[in-house]
């Protein structure tokens, strides 16, 4: 008797160890500043507004995956674009929270705005549940941004030869306009055409508007992309030398940095021949 | 239900008293180290087929990598000696280790970029071995492994400059690229156990200290894809094998 009783108490433990998803969701936790996200919660809200791209899953398939040429993240697989941790290492929880807040310019993520701040956590948490990733590993430790520094002349100088040294040109361009020489080979990580960024055209990061989110895109890299990470490369004075002249290759989006580089003789030359005039349809463009 | 329970209770001693037995039988057991004599598994991969054509690679995106190769350079995603050798086949052991582990070497191992080409092209260490990744030429490289089951990364590395790394996990084998030098790519094959070779130009591999055993012994080509063979090998012995790949040239 004695025996029959333990086997249904090891069919009880093995039923309760039968339920990884629920299991797994306890252990992953989310905090976005003060707020706590709660699983439940983020999954009512994943499934009502999220997986018709990003998939029942998570892994980036969804019913209208096929149709979209920037195919959505796979959440399975947890390489992530927009991180403030270094490359290879899972981005921190207000990272995720901004990559939702902010979405994706130039694919088809929208700004979730719409949602609370608590609703965005809640979805934090969830995104959290969809991979094994989140409990084996922790976060990275988020790579530090020293104060900027006064912003030169010889700093967008030092800058600019820095971005003929470390070669950034070979897909991004002599002037930034993303068409350098390696510019057309390039996939992402799912084997798709990818696009350097176009600095001349002056539409918005990826990973955010301000110049901290530039220094963190190029220490960081964009895992998931040819974009890779110069942190163990470049120092953070140099860093930021890099951040300035940067700037001043959005020709199109005014910036203290362009006003300055324009104030030059040197600058204002270059700037005035990467800025090309014409008409929309690109006849008579002059340089 | 008092007969049952005996019976039951009767089966689990027997099993219990062969599986004790094992080891007195001679067969190493995960707990007792190494066993007194290893055998050798060693053997060729062999191509067969029509050979694909040589495919010639395009460097005109970075002229400084296209200049160290005055005569021109083909990809080394086939290479056969004219007996028909096969070089850069992962030949490995894939199953009967049981649950034995190993720790890995603590001396690294180094792979160059020279030429804008990656030496060698395979690269074989074991799982958090440490590789130390060397970039000789004069122009930035970035290093990107597109791993399934380890951590995907994305390194830039200037002239001169060294990029050590490691795999926590085995998988065979994670596909090396440089985005920026777009036919630059290799394979790394990360193990975790010793029991692993890459073929030689001749086609030639050699797995030395393998404890004796039943294995399922696997050969893994980038374009080729694989092999496996069932062996049983016992202490102090040899055991030859040949591997062979068709052309997939016309399919």
């Amino acid at each position: 008797m004695h025996s029959r009783k333990s086997i249904l108490w090891m069919f009880l433990a093995a039923a309760l160890l039968a339920l990884p998803s629920s299991a797994m969701a306890q252990k992953v936790e989310g905090h976005v500043g003060k707020l706590n996200g709660h699983v439940d919660a983020g999954k009512q809200l994943y499934f009502r507004y999220c997986w018709g791209c990003h998939g029942f899953r998570g892994d980036g398939n969804g019913e209208n995956a096929p149709y979209l040429n920037i195919l959505p993240r796979n959440f399975v697989s947890a390489t992530f674009k927009c991180r403030s941790t270094p490359t290879g290492t899972l981005p921190t929880d207000e990272d995720v929270f901004n990559a939702i807040t902010r979405g994706f310019y130039t694919t088809y993520m929208p700004s979730w705005t719409a949602l609370t701040h608590q609703q965005r956590a809640d979805l934090v948490v969830f995104i959290k549940t969809l991979s094994t990733r989140w409990t084996k590993e922790k976060a990275g430790e988020p790579v530090k941004v020293p104060a900027e520094p006064a912003l030169t002349t010889d700093g967008i100088k030092r800058g600019k030869e820095l971005f003929a040294k470390l070669e950034c040109w070979k897909c991004h361009g002599q002037e930034g306009r993303g068409d350098g020489p390696s510019a057309a080979t390039l996939t992402d990580s799912n084997d798709q055409p990818i696009r350097p960024y176009n600095f001349a055209a002056g539409t918005r990061f990826k990973c955010g508007e301000t110049n901290q989110d530039l220094y963190k895109i190029f220490m960081t890299g964009l895992d998931g992309t040819p974009m890779p990470s110069y942190g163990e490369q470049i120092k953070p004075e140099e860093a930021w030398d890099l951040v300035h002249y940067l700037r001043t290759l959005q020709v199109t989006h005014n910036s203290a940095e362009l006003a300055l580089w324009q104030g030059t003789k040197e600058g204002a030359e270059i700037v005035k021949a990467a800025k090309i005039t014409g008409t929309p349809t690109g006849s008579g463009i002059k340089q | 239900m008092k007969g049952k329970a005996l019976t039951v209770l009767l089966a689990a001693t027997v099993v219990l008293f062969v599986a004790g037995r094992e080891p007195a039988r001679g067969r190493p057991s995960a707990n007792d180290g190494p066993a007194p004599g290893t055998a050798v598994v060693k053997g060729i991969a062999k191509f067969e087929g029509s050979r694909p054509a040589p495919t010639h690679i395009n460097m005109n995106a970075d002229p400084s990598c296209a200049k160290l190769h005055p005569g021109g350079l083909v990809s080394e995603d086939v290479l056969a000696s004219p007996e028909g050798g096969l070089q850069n086949v992962v030949v490995f052991v894939s199953e009967g280790l049981g649950d034995r582990t190993f720790d890995p070497p603590p001396q690294p191992v180094t792979m160059e970029q020279k030429g804008c080409v990656y030496a060698p092209h395979i690269v074989s260490l074991r799982a958090n071995q440490e590789l130390d990744i060397v970039n000789n030429d004069a122009t930035t490289h970035n290093i990107h492994p597109a791993p399934s089951n380890n951590r995907e990364w994305n390194k830039a590395q200037a002239p001169g400059t060294r990029v050590d790394a490691t795999f926590a996990r085995e998988e065979i084998a994670i596909p090396l690229k440089c985005n920026i030098h777009p036919w630059m790519r290799s394979y790394i094959a990360v193990f975790k156990h010793p029991f692993f070779a890459v073929t030689d130009k001749a086609g030639n591999f050699e797995l030395k200290n393998l404890p004796p055993g039943d294995y399922t012994i696997e050969a893994w080509h980038e374009k080729l894809g694989k092999s496996i063979q069932k062996i049983s090998v016992s202490a102090g012995g040899t055991k030859e094998l040949e591997f062979v790949f068709k052309s997939t040239a016309g399919h």
